[in-house]
Protein backbone atom coordinates (compact mmCIF):
# COMPACT_ATOMS: atom_id res chain seq x y z
CA UNK A 1 0.00 0.00 0.00
CA UNK A 2 2.27 3.08 -1.22
CA UNK A 3 -0.20 5.39 -1.17
CA UNK A 4 -2.95 6.03 1.63
CA UNK A 5 -6.19 7.41 1.06
CA UNK A 6 -9.28 7.04 3.16
CA UNK A 7 -11.04 5.19 1.15
CA UNK A 8 -8.57 2.71 -0.56
CA UNK A 9 -8.32 2.20 3.44
CA UNK A 10 -11.75 1.50 4.19
CA UNK A 11 -12.37 -0.52 1.03
CA UNK A 12 -9.07 -2.29 -0.06
CA UNK A 13 -9.70 -5.14 2.63
CA UNK A 14 -12.63 -6.20 1.48
CA UNK A 15 -12.06 -8.00 -1.81
CA UNK A 16 -8.46 -6.62 -3.05
CA UNK A 17 -6.38 -7.45 0.23
CA UNK A 18 -8.66 -9.57 2.18
CA UNK A 19 -7.57 -10.24 5.48
CA UNK A 20 -8.80 -14.06 4.93
CA UNK A 21 -8.90 -15.05 1.79
CA UNK A 22 -5.53 -12.90 0.79
CA UNK A 23 -3.49 -12.37 3.73
CA UNK A 24 -4.95 -16.25 5.22
CA UNK A 25 -5.59 -14.38 9.01
CA UNK A 26 -7.86 -14.98 11.71
CA UNK A 27 -8.42 -18.67 9.97
CA UNK A 28 -9.50 -20.22 13.90
CA UNK A 29 -12.42 -18.30 14.67
CA UNK A 30 -13.77 -18.32 11.09
CA UNK A 31 -14.33 -22.34 11.66
CA UNK A 32 -15.45 -22.07 14.69
CA UNK A 33 -18.33 -19.39 15.10
CA UNK A 34 -20.08 -19.64 11.62
CA UNK A 35 -22.22 -22.36 12.30
CA UNK A 36 -25.36 -20.36 12.32
CA UNK A 37 -25.16 -16.37 11.04
CA UNK A 38 -27.01 -14.71 13.99
CA UNK A 39 -23.91 -15.73 16.24
CA UNK A 40 -21.36 -15.12 13.28
CA UNK A 41 -23.29 -11.44 12.77
CA UNK A 42 -22.28 -10.85 16.25
CA UNK A 43 -19.01 -11.96 16.30
CA UNK A 44 -18.18 -9.73 13.07
CA UNK A 45 -19.98 -6.56 14.85
CA UNK A 46 -17.46 -7.36 17.91
CA UNK A 47 -14.27 -7.63 15.67
CA UNK A 48 -14.74 -4.64 13.86
CA UNK A 49 -15.27 -2.79 17.02
CA UNK A 50 -12.03 -4.34 18.66
CA UNK A 51 -9.98 -3.63 15.29
CA UNK A 52 -11.04 0.04 14.77
CA UNK A 53 -10.74 0.97 18.20
CA UNK A 54 -7.51 -0.54 19.21
CA UNK A 55 -6.08 0.63 15.59
CA UNK A 56 -7.32 4.13 17.09
CA UNK A 57 -5.75 3.79 20.20
CA UNK A 58 -2.58 2.21 19.14
CA UNK A 59 -1.99 5.25 16.56
CA UNK A 60 -3.07 8.45 19.10
CA UNK A 61 -0.07 7.04 21.41
CA UNK A 62 2.45 5.79 18.67
CA UNK A 63 4.91 8.18 18.86
CA UNK A 64 4.56 7.34 22.84
CA UNK A 65 5.22 3.78 22.37
CA UNK A 66 9.08 2.70 23.12
CA UNK A 67 9.99 0.09 20.32
CA UNK A 68 11.03 -2.55 23.10
CA UNK A 69 7.89 -3.39 24.31
CA UNK A 70 5.51 -2.05 21.25
CA UNK A 71 3.98 -5.58 21.12
CA UNK A 72 3.09 -5.87 24.80
CA UNK A 73 1.19 -2.33 24.76
CA UNK A 74 -0.86 -3.64 21.73
CA UNK A 75 -1.91 -6.88 23.40
CA UNK A 76 -2.75 -5.16 26.34
CA UNK A 77 -4.73 -2.47 24.89
CA UNK A 78 -6.51 -5.06 22.49
CA UNK A 79 -7.19 -7.17 25.50
CA UNK A 80 -8.90 -4.37 27.70
CA UNK A 81 -10.90 -3.77 24.28
CA UNK A 82 -12.18 -7.48 24.40
CA UNK A 83 -12.71 -7.75 27.62
CA UNK A 84 -15.07 -4.80 27.65
CA UNK A 85 -16.48 -5.76 24.76
CA UNK A 86 -17.26 -9.16 26.43
CA UNK A 87 -18.84 -7.91 28.99
CA UNK A 88 -21.37 -5.42 26.75
CA UNK A 89 -22.36 -8.83 25.22
CA UNK A 90 -22.95 -10.78 28.72
CA UNK A 91 -24.95 -8.20 29.73
CA UNK A 92 -26.97 -6.98 26.40
CA UNK A 93 -26.55 -10.57 23.95
CA UNK A 94 -26.43 -12.83 26.76
CA UNK A 95 -27.55 -15.76 25.04
CA UNK A 96 -25.31 -15.48 21.98
CA UNK A 97 -22.21 -14.24 24.23
CA UNK A 98 -23.27 -18.52 25.98
CA UNK A 99 -23.02 -19.32 22.17
CA UNK A 100 -19.61 -17.69 21.41
CA UNK A 101 -18.03 -18.76 24.57
CA UNK A 102 -14.54 -18.39 24.23
CA UNK A 103 -14.25 -17.28 20.79
CA UNK A 104 -14.94 -13.52 22.24
CA UNK A 105 -11.97 -14.01 24.47
CA UNK A 106 -10.51 -15.36 21.72
CA UNK A 107 -10.30 -12.00 19.10
CA UNK A 108 -7.37 -11.25 21.53
CA UNK A 109 -5.07 -13.81 19.88
CA UNK A 110 -7.18 -12.83 16.05
CA UNK A 111 -4.24 -12.39 13.81
CA UNK A 112 -6.19 -9.95 12.27
CA UNK A 113 -6.02 -7.00 14.78
CA UNK A 114 -2.32 -7.72 15.90
CA UNK A 115 -1.83 -7.54 12.81
CA UNK A 116 -3.04 -4.10 11.83
CA UNK A 117 -1.98 -2.49 14.94
CA UNK A 118 1.51 -3.58 14.22
CA UNK A 119 1.52 -3.03 10.42
CA UNK A 120 -0.73 -0.33 9.82
CA UNK A 121 -2.01 1.65 13.02
CA UNK A 122 2.04 2.02 14.28
CA UNK A 123 2.79 4.16 11.12
CA UNK A 124 -0.22 5.85 10.28
CA UNK A 125 -2.51 9.27 11.81
CA UNK A 126 -5.14 7.79 14.24
CA UNK A 127 -8.48 8.54 12.12
CA UNK A 128 -6.70 6.49 8.62
CA UNK A 129 -5.61 3.47 11.01
CA UNK A 130 -9.42 3.65 12.62
CA UNK A 131 -10.83 3.06 8.70
CA UNK A 132 -8.30 0.46 8.16
CA UNK A 133 -9.74 -0.99 11.70
CA UNK A 134 -13.04 -1.13 10.11
CA UNK A 135 -11.98 -2.01 6.44
CA UNK A 136 -10.11 -5.21 7.52
CA UNK A 137 -12.95 -5.70 10.12
CA UNK A 138 -15.65 -5.55 7.12
CA UNK A 139 -12.90 -8.01 5.46
CA UNK A 140 -13.00 -10.44 7.66
CA UNK A 141 -17.00 -9.88 8.33
CA UNK A 142 -17.63 -10.76 4.82
CA UNK A 143 -15.45 -14.01 4.65
CA UNK A 144 -17.18 -15.29 7.71
CA UNK A 145 -20.80 -14.27 6.34
CA UNK A 146 -19.97 -15.78 3.04
CA UNK A 147 -18.78 -19.38 4.95
CA UNK A 148 -21.88 -18.93 7.50
CA UNK A 149 -24.77 -18.73 4.94
CA UNK A 150 -23.37 -22.07 3.41
CA UNK A 151 -22.73 -23.66 6.53
CA UNK A 152 -26.53 -22.92 8.61
CA UNK A 153 -28.30 -23.30 5.26
CA UNK A 154 -27.33 -26.52 4.26
CA UNK A 155 -26.02 -27.95 7.70
CA UNK A 156 -29.76 -27.09 9.33
CA UNK A 157 -31.65 -26.01 6.71
CA UNK A 158 -32.67 -22.63 8.49
CA UNK A 159 -31.08 -18.91 7.88
CA UNK A 160 -31.24 -16.56 11.13
CA UNK A 161 -33.18 -19.05 12.47
CA UNK A 162 -36.32 -19.28 9.56
CA UNK A 163 -36.59 -22.58 7.76
CA UNK A 164 -35.21 -22.39 4.55
CA UNK A 165 -35.19 -25.69 3.40
CA UNK A 166 -37.65 -27.48 5.30
CA UNK A 167 -35.34 -30.54 7.13
CA UNK A 168 -36.61 -34.18 7.71
CA UNK A 169 -36.18 -33.84 11.52
CA UNK A 170 -39.30 -31.73 11.29
CA UNK A 171 -41.10 -33.61 8.80
CA UNK A 172 -39.43 -31.37 5.69
CA UNK A 173 -37.72 -33.62 2.55
CA UNK A 174 -34.28 -31.87 3.44
CA UNK A 175 -31.66 -33.95 4.34
CA UNK A 176 -29.09 -31.88 6.80
CA UNK A 177 -25.13 -32.34 5.83
CA UNK A 178 -24.01 -32.91 9.07
CA UNK A 179 -20.51 -32.37 8.03
CA UNK A 180 -21.54 -28.73 7.65
CA UNK A 181 -21.83 -27.81 11.40
CA UNK A 182 -18.64 -29.76 11.95
CA UNK A 183 -15.15 -27.66 11.61
CA UNK A 184 -13.84 -28.73 8.78
CA UNK A 185 -16.28 -27.92 6.66
CA UNK A 186 -15.64 -24.21 7.24
CA UNK A 187 -11.70 -25.21 5.43
CA UNK A 188 -13.66 -26.64 2.10
CA UNK A 189 -15.56 -23.35 1.87
CA UNK A 190 -13.00 -21.13 2.67
CA UNK A 191 -10.84 -22.71 -0.10
CA UNK A 192 -13.63 -22.45 -2.25
CA UNK A 193 -14.40 -18.81 -1.65
CA UNK A 194 -10.67 -18.30 -2.00
CA UNK A 195 -11.12 -20.30 -5.36
CA UNK A 196 -13.88 -17.95 -6.70
CA UNK A 197 -12.08 -14.95 -5.41
CA UNK A 198 -8.96 -15.11 -7.09
CA UNK A 199 -10.94 -16.52 -10.59
CA UNK A 200 -12.37 -13.49 -10.28
CA UNK A 201 -9.13 -11.11 -9.47
CA UNK A 202 -6.53 -13.04 -10.87
CA UNK A 203 -3.75 -10.48 -10.02
CA UNK A 204 -4.23 -12.06 -6.33
CA UNK A 205 -2.81 -15.07 -7.21
CA UNK A 206 0.63 -15.98 -5.80
CA UNK A 207 3.57 -16.89 -7.95
CA UNK A 208 4.67 -20.76 -7.28
CA UNK A 209 7.43 -20.88 -4.85
CA UNK A 210 8.46 -23.39 -7.00
CA UNK A 211 8.11 -25.15 -10.23
CA UNK A 212 8.19 -28.66 -11.25
CA UNK A 213 10.31 -29.94 -13.77
CA UNK A 214 9.41 -31.83 -16.78
CA UNK A 215 9.61 -35.70 -15.95
CA UNK A 216 12.89 -37.12 -17.11
CA UNK A 217 13.57 -40.79 -17.94
CA UNK A 218 16.62 -42.10 -16.40
CA UNK A 219 18.69 -45.27 -16.47
CA UNK A 220 19.35 -46.46 -12.97
CA UNK A 221 22.83 -47.58 -12.67
CA UNK B 1 8.84 12.89 19.74
CA UNK B 2 10.72 15.49 20.44
CA UNK B 3 12.92 13.24 23.84
CA UNK B 4 13.95 10.12 23.24
CA UNK B 5 11.71 7.38 23.43
CA UNK B 6 13.91 4.75 24.22
CA UNK B 7 14.66 5.13 27.44
CA UNK B 8 14.07 2.70 30.57
CA UNK B 9 12.60 5.39 32.36
CA UNK B 10 10.34 6.25 29.48
CA UNK B 11 9.01 2.56 28.76
CA UNK B 12 8.42 1.94 32.76
CA UNK B 13 6.28 5.32 32.36
CA UNK B 14 4.65 4.61 29.03
CA UNK B 15 4.16 0.57 30.95
CA UNK B 16 2.68 1.85 33.63
CA UNK B 17 0.11 4.54 32.01
CA UNK B 18 -0.78 2.19 30.03
CA UNK B 19 -1.45 -0.41 32.71
CA UNK B 20 -3.66 2.48 34.67
CA UNK B 21 -5.68 3.35 31.82
CA UNK B 22 -6.78 -0.28 30.50
CA UNK B 23 -7.68 -1.44 34.14
CA UNK B 24 -9.77 1.79 34.55
CA UNK B 25 -11.45 0.73 31.77
CA UNK B 26 -11.86 -2.66 32.21
CA UNK B 27 -12.72 -2.43 36.12
CA UNK B 28 -15.73 0.44 35.08
CA UNK B 29 -17.12 -2.01 32.18
CA UNK B 30 -17.03 -5.00 34.79
CA UNK B 31 -18.34 -2.80 37.42
CA UNK B 32 -21.21 -1.21 35.81
CA UNK B 33 -22.23 -3.58 34.02
CA UNK B 34 -22.51 -6.54 36.63
CA UNK B 35 -26.09 -6.28 38.02
CA UNK B 36 -27.26 -6.35 33.75
CA UNK B 37 -25.60 -9.93 33.95
CA UNK B 38 -26.38 -11.24 36.88
CA UNK B 39 -30.06 -10.18 36.05
CA UNK B 40 -29.45 -12.61 32.94
CA UNK B 41 -27.68 -15.13 34.73
CA UNK B 42 -30.65 -15.41 36.81
CA UNK B 43 -33.37 -15.48 33.71
CA UNK B 44 -31.04 -18.30 32.28
CA UNK B 45 -30.98 -20.76 35.25
CA UNK B 46 -35.28 -19.83 35.97
CA UNK B 47 -35.88 -20.58 31.64
CA UNK B 48 -33.18 -23.96 32.35
CA UNK B 49 -36.02 -25.09 35.28
CA UNK B 50 -38.95 -24.33 32.66
CA UNK B 51 -36.96 -26.34 30.04
CA UNK B 52 -36.41 -29.21 32.41
CA UNK B 53 -40.09 -29.10 33.44
CA UNK B 54 -41.25 -29.02 29.95
CA UNK B 55 -42.85 -25.67 30.15
CA UNK B 56 -40.01 -23.74 28.55
CA UNK B 57 -41.99 -21.61 25.16
CA UNK B 58 -39.59 -20.48 22.42
CA UNK B 59 -39.00 -17.04 22.30
CA UNK B 60 -40.91 -16.34 25.81
CA UNK B 61 -39.39 -13.11 26.32
CA UNK B 62 -38.42 -12.00 29.85
CA UNK B 63 -41.89 -11.41 31.58
CA UNK B 64 -43.74 -14.71 30.30
CA UNK B 65 -40.56 -16.41 32.10
CA UNK B 66 -40.94 -15.11 35.12
CA UNK B 67 -44.92 -15.76 34.98
CA UNK B 68 -44.27 -19.38 33.97
CA UNK B 69 -41.50 -19.43 36.65
CA UNK B 70 -43.90 -17.49 39.59
CA UNK B 71 -45.84 -21.01 39.44
CA UNK B 72 -43.21 -22.99 40.88
CA UNK B 73 -42.26 -22.81 44.20
CA UNK B 74 -39.06 -22.73 45.88
CA UNK B 75 -38.30 -24.53 49.08
CA UNK B 76 -35.22 -25.57 51.05
CA UNK B 77 -34.46 -29.36 51.29
CA UNK B 78 -31.92 -30.45 54.08
CA UNK B 79 -30.57 -33.70 52.15
CA UNK B 80 -29.47 -34.97 56.24
CA UNK B 81 -33.13 -35.42 56.91
CA UNK B 82 -34.92 -35.25 53.57
CA UNK B 83 -37.41 -32.77 55.13
CA UNK B 84 -38.06 -29.58 54.20
CA UNK B 85 -35.46 -26.80 55.81
CA UNK B 86 -36.22 -23.19 56.28
CA UNK B 87 -33.63 -20.11 55.56
CA UNK B 88 -33.14 -19.48 59.01
CA UNK B 89 -31.83 -22.54 60.23
CA UNK B 90 -29.47 -22.41 57.07
CA UNK B 91 -28.82 -18.77 58.29
CA UNK B 92 -29.42 -17.33 54.69
CA UNK B 93 -31.98 -14.21 54.03
CA UNK B 94 -34.22 -16.04 52.12
CA UNK B 95 -35.04 -19.35 49.44
CA UNK B 96 -33.75 -17.62 46.45
CA UNK B 97 -30.53 -16.17 47.74
CA UNK B 98 -29.47 -20.06 49.30
CA UNK B 99 -26.57 -21.29 46.76
CA UNK B 100 -26.33 -24.62 46.86
CA UNK B 101 -23.20 -24.72 45.01
CA UNK B 102 -21.23 -21.92 47.32
CA UNK B 103 -22.15 -24.28 50.11
CA UNK B 104 -20.43 -27.07 48.89
CA UNK B 105 -16.82 -25.27 49.19
CA UNK B 106 -18.45 -24.60 52.90
CA UNK B 107 -17.21 -26.75 55.34
CA UNK B 108 -19.89 -25.53 57.61
CA UNK B 109 -22.15 -25.69 55.21
CA UNK B 110 -21.40 -29.08 53.44
CA UNK B 111 -20.70 -32.66 54.15
CA UNK B 112 -17.49 -34.24 52.55
CA UNK B 113 -18.51 -37.71 51.30
CA UNK B 114 -17.02 -40.71 52.00
CA UNK B 115 -15.79 -43.51 49.15
CA UNK B 116 -18.80 -45.80 48.76
CA UNK B 117 -20.77 -42.30 49.17
CA UNK B 118 -18.90 -40.96 46.73
CA UNK B 119 -20.32 -42.41 43.13
CA UNK B 120 -20.34 -39.14 41.34
CA UNK B 121 -16.88 -38.16 42.03
CA UNK B 122 -18.69 -34.95 43.89
CA UNK B 123 -16.23 -34.97 47.42
CA UNK B 124 -18.81 -32.38 49.07
CA UNK B 125 -22.11 -32.14 49.44
CA UNK B 126 -23.88 -29.06 50.41
CA UNK B 127 -26.32 -29.85 53.66
CA UNK B 128 -29.29 -28.34 51.41
CA UNK B 129 -30.50 -27.93 48.18
CA UNK B 130 -33.32 -25.57 46.79
CA UNK B 131 -35.96 -27.63 44.92
CA UNK B 132 -39.01 -26.36 42.98
CA UNK B 133 -42.36 -27.26 43.45
CA UNK B 134 -45.11 -27.08 41.19
CA UNK B 135 -49.03 -27.78 42.82
CA UNK B 136 -52.26 -27.59 41.05
CA UNK B 137 -55.29 -28.09 43.23
CA UNK B 138 -53.43 -28.86 46.24
CA UNK B 139 -51.20 -31.83 44.59
CA UNK B 140 -47.99 -31.62 43.62
CA UNK B 141 -47.35 -32.66 39.65
CA UNK B 142 -44.09 -31.72 38.92
CA UNK B 143 -40.43 -31.04 40.91
CA UNK B 144 -37.74 -30.24 39.38
CA UNK B 145 -34.00 -30.83 41.18
CA UNK B 146 -30.93 -29.55 40.70
CA UNK B 147 -28.06 -32.13 39.93
CA UNK B 148 -24.45 -31.18 38.86
CA UNK B 149 -21.43 -34.28 39.05
CA UNK B 150 -17.86 -33.80 36.84
CA UNK B 151 -18.26 -35.19 33.18
CA UNK B 152 -15.08 -35.44 31.15
CA UNK B 153 -14.05 -31.84 31.36
CA UNK B 154 -15.75 -29.83 33.41
CA UNK B 155 -18.68 -30.26 35.84
CA UNK B 156 -22.31 -30.40 34.56
CA UNK B 157 -24.71 -28.37 36.08
CA UNK B 158 -28.87 -29.42 35.71
CA UNK B 159 -32.41 -29.80 36.54
CA UNK B 160 -34.13 -32.77 36.44
CA UNK B 161 -38.08 -32.79 36.30
CA UNK B 162 -40.52 -35.42 37.71
CA UNK B 163 -43.49 -36.12 37.32
CA UNK B 164 -46.10 -35.88 40.38
CA UNK B 165 -45.57 -39.63 41.06
CA UNK B 166 -42.02 -38.17 41.83
CA UNK B 167 -40.44 -41.55 39.65
CA UNK B 168 -41.00 -40.47 36.10
CA UNK B 169 -39.38 -38.17 34.56
CA UNK B 170 -40.35 -35.34 32.73
CA UNK B 171 -37.15 -33.74 31.57
CA UNK B 172 -33.18 -33.24 31.63
CA UNK B 173 -31.25 -30.69 30.78
CA UNK B 174 -27.97 -28.57 31.56
CA UNK B 175 -27.22 -24.73 31.75
CA UNK B 176 -23.58 -25.55 32.41
CA UNK B 177 -21.20 -27.21 31.32
CA UNK B 178 -17.63 -27.44 29.24
CA UNK B 179 -17.91 -30.68 27.16
CA UNK B 180 -16.41 -31.24 23.67
CA UNK B 181 -19.20 -29.14 21.51
CA UNK B 182 -20.01 -32.14 18.97
CA UNK B 183 -19.39 -35.06 21.78
CA UNK B 184 -19.79 -34.81 24.72
CA UNK B 185 -21.50 -31.45 24.09
CA UNK B 186 -24.40 -33.60 23.24
CA UNK B 187 -25.95 -33.29 26.58
CA UNK B 188 -28.10 -30.65 24.91
CA UNK B 189 -29.43 -32.18 22.17
CA UNK B 190 -32.87 -31.97 22.18
CA UNK B 191 -32.62 -35.21 21.04
CA UNK B 192 -30.90 -37.47 23.06
CA UNK B 193 -32.71 -35.01 26.07
CA UNK B 194 -36.43 -36.75 24.60
CA UNK B 195 -35.45 -39.85 25.44
CA UNK B 196 -35.37 -39.53 29.06
CA UNK B 197 -39.11 -37.99 29.21
CA UNK B 198 -41.48 -41.10 30.61
CA UNK B 199 -38.35 -43.27 31.85
CA UNK B 200 -38.63 -44.16 35.23
CA UNK B 201 -36.11 -43.30 38.04
CA UNK B 202 -36.61 -46.09 40.58
CA UNK B 203 -38.14 -49.98 40.32
CA UNK B 204 -39.70 -51.50 43.54
CA UNK B 205 -36.61 -49.83 45.59
CA UNK B 206 -37.56 -45.86 46.15
CA UNK B 207 -33.80 -45.30 47.20
CA UNK B 208 -31.85 -47.10 44.14
CA UNK B 209 -32.54 -45.54 40.95
CA UNK B 210 -31.93 -47.59 37.87
CA UNK B 211 -30.89 -45.29 35.21
CA UNK B 212 -28.47 -46.43 32.46
CA UNK B 213 -26.77 -44.95 29.97
CA UNK B 214 -26.32 -47.96 27.28
CA UNK B 215 -23.60 -48.20 24.46
CA UNK B 216 -25.18 -49.26 20.93
CA UNK B 217 -28.91 -48.30 21.74
CA UNK B 218 -31.29 -48.59 25.06
CA UNK B 219 -33.94 -51.04 24.70
CA UNK B 220 -37.03 -49.83 23.69
CA UNK B 221 -38.74 -51.80 26.28
CA UNK B 222 -36.50 -50.92 29.32
CA UNK B 223 -37.66 -48.00 31.54
CA UNK B 224 -34.80 -47.09 32.55
CA UNK B 225 -32.42 -46.99 30.06
CA UNK B 226 -31.11 -44.19 27.64
CA UNK B 227 -28.57 -44.44 24.59
CA UNK B 228 -25.57 -43.21 25.30
CA UNK B 229 -23.34 -40.60 23.59
CA UNK B 230 -20.91 -41.69 20.77
CA UNK B 231 -17.58 -40.57 20.99
CA UNK B 232 -18.24 -39.41 24.63
CA UNK B 233 -18.17 -42.31 26.94
CA UNK B 234 -16.61 -40.08 29.88
CA UNK B 235 -19.35 -37.60 29.75
CA UNK B 236 -22.22 -40.44 29.61
CA UNK B 237 -20.88 -42.30 32.41
CA UNK B 238 -20.94 -38.90 34.45
CA UNK B 239 -24.11 -38.19 33.67
CA UNK B 240 -25.34 -41.39 34.72
CA UNK B 241 -23.60 -41.58 37.67
CA UNK B 242 -24.67 -38.02 39.03
CA UNK B 243 -28.40 -38.77 38.39
CA UNK B 244 -27.90 -42.14 40.37
CA UNK B 245 -26.12 -40.26 42.93
CA UNK B 246 -28.73 -37.29 43.03
CA UNK B 247 -31.25 -39.73 43.16
CA UNK B 248 -30.16 -42.02 45.19
CA UNK B 249 -29.73 -42.33 49.01
CA UNK B 250 -27.16 -39.78 49.53
CA UNK B 251 -29.39 -37.40 47.09
CA UNK B 252 -32.90 -36.64 47.04
CA UNK B 253 -34.37 -40.26 47.24
CA UNK B 254 -35.10 -39.54 51.11
CA UNK B 255 -36.26 -36.39 50.15
CA UNK B 256 -38.67 -37.65 47.43
CA UNK B 257 -39.73 -40.75 50.12
CA UNK B 258 -40.88 -38.34 52.39
CA UNK B 259 -42.67 -36.64 49.95
CA UNK B 260 -44.54 -39.44 48.62
CA UNK B 261 -45.82 -40.14 52.15
CA UNK B 262 -46.86 -36.66 52.78
CA UNK B 263 -44.20 -35.83 55.58
CA UNK B 264 -42.11 -34.11 54.51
Amino acid sequence: MSDVSAKKVLFEPIFSNNPIALQILGICSALAVTTSLSVTLVMCASVIAVTAFSNLAVSLIRAQIPNSIRIIVQMTIIASLVIVVDQLLKAYAYEISKQLSVFVGLIITNCIVMGRAEGFAMQNPPMLSFLDGIGNGLGYSIAILFVAVFRELFGSGELLGFTILASVNDGGWYVPNGMMLLPPSAFFIIGLGIWALRTWKPEQVEEPDFKMSAHKTREAF
Amino acid sequence: MAKKKETVGKTIQVAFALCIVCSVIVSAAAVSLRPQQALNQELDIKSNILQAAGMSEPGANRERIEELFGRFTPRLVDLRTGQFTTPEELGVADVLSYDQYRATDDPNMSTRLSGDQDTANLRRRAHAATVYILEENGETVRVVLPVHGPGLWSTLYGFISLEGDLNTIEGLGFYDHAETPGLGGEVDNPRWKSQWVGQKLYDDNKSEPQIRLVKGGASPDSEHQIDSLSGATLTARGVENLINFWMGENGFAPFLNNLRDGEA
